[in-house]
């Protein structure tokens, strides 16, 4: 019993910092609309600065001082974010902010490793709050009881400032309605601006403070985005007192999850979000708002047919493809099949959120379940490699109709975050059920056998299935099931009265584009003889975002040149610089402003015209 | 004081104004008739400067406001009602006037909370009461009363009248008669006639997108045969 009082302390002090950057992500997107991936580098950047200058000042004024400078640092960082970067692109589809704030993300790993080095480093501890109490018998740090202590004087500070001055009414008027707002004569440029220097020194307070509970390292950012994303929906994006209470059930479910059942304490969090979802559409206290949440992708109708000059390019193409084993060696055919590997899973993403209209944040969830189906068909069950092909799309398609009934009933953003999260639990089983996926350690072995043992037998095989694929969906594209599909995407309402059923076409659509997902992952499985759980990782989902908008949206050709360019771009980067994060990163933030509708939406404009 | 000539705009691909010109002289109220879907709400967000893609001259105190964004052209002196009211639901009625709050125009006194509770004395009773538990007709006069906390010079009008109780419309005419009567002009779209000249000298009437007829309204008042075959429905 006191033990359980203790860990319930814990997990209210864990909620301090996860509550600081949701709060801030969550006055983000309200204001401006944009899922800022790059708050959890905030959050970093936060913690590496005050490191830096609480080992610079001494005394219990330089630590606290230190601490709040770091916070201010990172809101100026963030401000200058939104003038350099996000104001040039706010008229773009609404992905590409998140894109572009993830390149800025790929960039900031890869600084701060370059600024501060690889190690861990392990913060002093803060002065006053050293040692521990003792409460019920037990040992609970005094630091634990501060942080406990500040979350709540925040969410009152914050709240104070919504309700009392002018800008916090700008701030809720802007949630609700931005154009009624603009319409008044405010200038939304400084109102995002200042929301997003707030909210961004926020992220790097919870950074900061973290400093004397664990160690600062390269990799924080990525754990606490995927949280805070969990905490926003939970709490319903926008609303500061639901941030609050997400961020305290999130850590108290780490806190007894750990302890009831080890094994799948990630998945619990995971699984209470889509629970709530489920339940509340738009989280815990989050109204609908007047102003539709639906994402605006570009969507015009450039789905047109092939003319027969294109058709005898992308025949001419395909065959200079197939005659590629005559003059490339092993490695660019190893490379050159990862290609067309990872164009089919664009191409599948790509039909997710063209025709179907529904954008996904967790693709790789379809894609890493193809590759463990797979191997675990090798492995496990001692199939041979063309059943393991037949059997890792199974499971990946078993996958996308389970996450798609939940993903078709939630719009926009918040089907979105639904995938993410659905893709976290796959991750997290795949991760933490150690018996049967390895765990970290994967599955190994997984060869191909007979012709596709050589390389270019393996590259024929998976250009062989890849193109059917892409050829399958962009057929499906324009059938009747296609056409139904775009119907539903472009009016709801207009489609029901001609007698489509939005959510079962939409569903339909989540199945197809999750079994060609896993068609991919299963012969990445092959390609790499192994698995692992980055497959089902966050940063493969991104990617395979990153190879769609950049291609452009509108088409499935789009994402395959986007899938080509991203990932040779990618391979290359890795084999010639240490620093391919930091170098990819800025291609994609440049790429997002100077092609704001994608290099396949460039190309559509130079097809048509106008 | 605005002169609008040629004036096209678009939906996307849909073509919805073609060459509307317009012409509001200081302190004159100008109602802009026409049947639903005419263009009417179009005209007015086009000049706001929130339709997306918009050709032609808009002139407003001397001043050319092509390529202005929307909060500057509310600075220089547009005070805009949607159709819709869009008040914001989760503020109150006297955190809805804070957003619309300007500094006054050199020369007029500034609308103040006080001074608009006496224009609209239902809202003097619900200061702190949330925007989205307010009647229609209260949201109404709340959308009028927080654009006037801009000052505005001229007055974009949509449908006041829309979804009113016949009482409400009489308080209604009569605040906005007020206001003309201290010298703000009007642009008003309206689908009821009779409120229309309860306020303005002028009428427009727009079919499809364009302007096709434009004269005193006593004229077209009186003119009972060309008035239903410009608007009856
Ligand atoms: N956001 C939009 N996208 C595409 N078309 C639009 C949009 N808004 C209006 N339209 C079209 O523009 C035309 C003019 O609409 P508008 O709202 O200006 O008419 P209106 O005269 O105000 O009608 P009402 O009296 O019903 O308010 C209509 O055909 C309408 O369908
Ligand atoms: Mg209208």
């Amino acid at each position: 019993m006191d033990f359980l009082v203790v860990q319930f302390l814990t997990g209210l002090a864990s909620a301090c910092s996860l509550f600081l950057v949701a709060s801030g992500l969550s006055l983000i997107f309200g204001v401006t609309r944009i899922v800022n991936f790059a708050h959890g580098a905030f959050y970093m950047v936060g913690a590496y600065v005050a490191y830096v200058l609480t080992e610079r000042w001494s005394g219990a004024l330089g630590y606290w001082g230190g601490l709040l400078c770091a916070a201010l640092v990172v809101g100026a960082a963030g401000a200058a974010m939104e003038m350099a970067l996000l104001r040039r692109i706010y008229r773009a589809p609404d992905l590409f902010q998140l894109l572009a704030t993830f390149g800025v993300t790929l960039m900031v790993e890869d600084l701060v490793v370059l600024l501060f080095g690889p190690e861990d480093l392990l913060g002093a501890r803060a002065p006053g709050f050293k040692g521990a109490v003792e409460i019920l018998g037990q040992q609970v740090p005094r630091y634990d009881l501060f942080l406990i202590g500040l979350a709540p004087l925040v969410l009152a500070g914050l709240h104070l400032v919504l309700r009392r001055t002018r800008w916090g009414i700008l701030v809720r008027a802007a949630t609700q309605d931005r154009e009624m707002v603009a319409a008044l004569g405010v200038n939304q440029r400084w109102l995002f601006t200042s929301v997003f220097a707030l909210g961004t020194a926020l992220a790097g307070l919870g950074g900061a403070l973290q400093l004397p509970r664990e160690a600062v390292n390269h990799s924080m950012d990525m754990t606490i985005i995927v949280e805070a994303f969990v905490v926003v929906v939970i709490g319903g994006l926008g609303s500061i007192t639901g941030a609050f209470l997400a961020a305290v059930l999130v850590c108290e479910l780490n806190a007894f999850g750990i302890l009831v059942l080890p094994e799948v304490s990630l998945v619990l969090v995971f699984a209470v979000m889509a629970g709530v979802l489920i339940l509340r559409p738009h989280g815990l206290l989050g109204g609908a708002p007047a102003e539709a949440r639906a994402m605006r992708l570009a969507i015009p109708p450039p789905w047109k047919p092939f003319t027969s000059a294109e058709r005898l390019w992308v025949v001419g193409g395909l065959a200079l493809a197939a005659a590629l084993p005559l003059v490339a060696g092993a490695y660019a055919l190893t490379v050159a099949a990862e290609v067309a590997i990872f164009a089919l899973f664009a191409a599948s993403l790509s039909f997710l959120m063209g025709p179907g209209g529904m954008p996904s944040f967790g693709h790789a969830a379809f894609f890493g379940l193809g590759a463990y189906g797979a191997a675990l068909a090798v492995s496990g069950a001692g199939l041979p490699m063309a059943a393991a092909l037949l059997v890792g799309p199974l499971l990946g398609l078993a996958g996308a109709v389970l996450f798609g009934w939940f993903c078709v009933r939630l719009s926009g953003v918040y089907s979105a975050m639904l995938t993410l999260a659905f893709a976290q639990i796959a991750w997290a089983v795949a991760f933490q059920w150690v018996g049967l996926t390895g765990g970290d350690n994967g599955l190994l072995g997984i060869w191909p056998e007979g012709f596709a043992r050589t390389p270019h037998g393996f590259y024929w095989l998976a250009l062989a299935i890849c193109a059917t694929g892409i050829v399958l969906l962009r057929i499906l594209v324009f059938s009747r099931f296609g056409y139904r599909l775009r119907a539903a995407r472009d009016s709801a309402a207009r489609a029901e009265t001609v007698g489509i059923d939005r959510m079962r076409v939409q569903w339909a659509a989540f199945a197809v584009a999750g079994l060609f997902a896993a068609i991919a992952g299963a012969l990445f499985a092959f390609l790499k003889g192994s698995v692992f759980p980055d497959t089902l990782g966050i940063p493969l989902s991104v990617d395979a975002l990153a190879m769609v908008l950049l291609g452009g949206v509108e088409t499935v050709s789009g994402a395959i040149l986007g899938a080509i360019a991203y990932k040779l771009l990618a391979v290359w980067l890795i084999s010639e610089t240490d620093q391919s994060k930091l170098v990819l990163g800025a291609v994609i933030v440049l790429l997002v402003v100077v092609f704001p509708q994608g290099l396949g939406g460039q190309i559509t404009r130079w097809r048509r015209p106008t | 004081m605005l002169a609008v000539s040629g004036l096209d705009a678009w939906y996307g691909a849909a073509h919805i104004l073609r060459d509307v010109d317009l012409a509001i002289g200081a302190g004159e109220a100008v109602a802009l008739l026409g049947r639903n879907g005419a263009g009417k709400s179009t005209t007015l967000r086009a000049l706001m400067g929130l339709v997306p893609r918009v050709t032609g001259t808009i002139t407003f105190a001397g001043r050319d406001l092509a390529g202005l964004e929307p909060h500057a052209r509310a600075r220089a002196g547009l005070g805009y009602v949607p159709e819709d009211r869009r008040i914001f639901s989760d503020l109150t009625v006297l955190e809805n006037l804070e957003v619309g709050r300007r500094p006054p125009r050199p020369g007029h006194p500034a609308w103040t909370p006080e001074r608009l509770f006496d224009l609209f004395p239902n809202l003097a009773e619900m200061r702190r009461r949330p925007g989205g538990r307010m009647s229609g007709g209260e949201q109404q006069m709340l959308a009028l009363a927080r654009t006037l906390m801009g000052n505005p010079a001229l007055l974009l009008l949509d449908e006041p009248s829309e979804g009113l109780a016949p009482r409400i419309l009489e308080q209604m005419a009569g605040a906005v008669r007020a206001l003309k009567a201290e010298g703000l002009a009007i642009l008003l779209c309206e689908q009821n006639f009779r409120f229309a000249g309860l306020i303005c000298d002028t009428a427009y009437v727009m079919a499809r997108g364009e302007i096709v007829h434009r004269g005193p309204f006593a004229e077209l008042a009186a003119d009972e045969a060309r008035r239903d075959a410009l608007l009856a429905v």
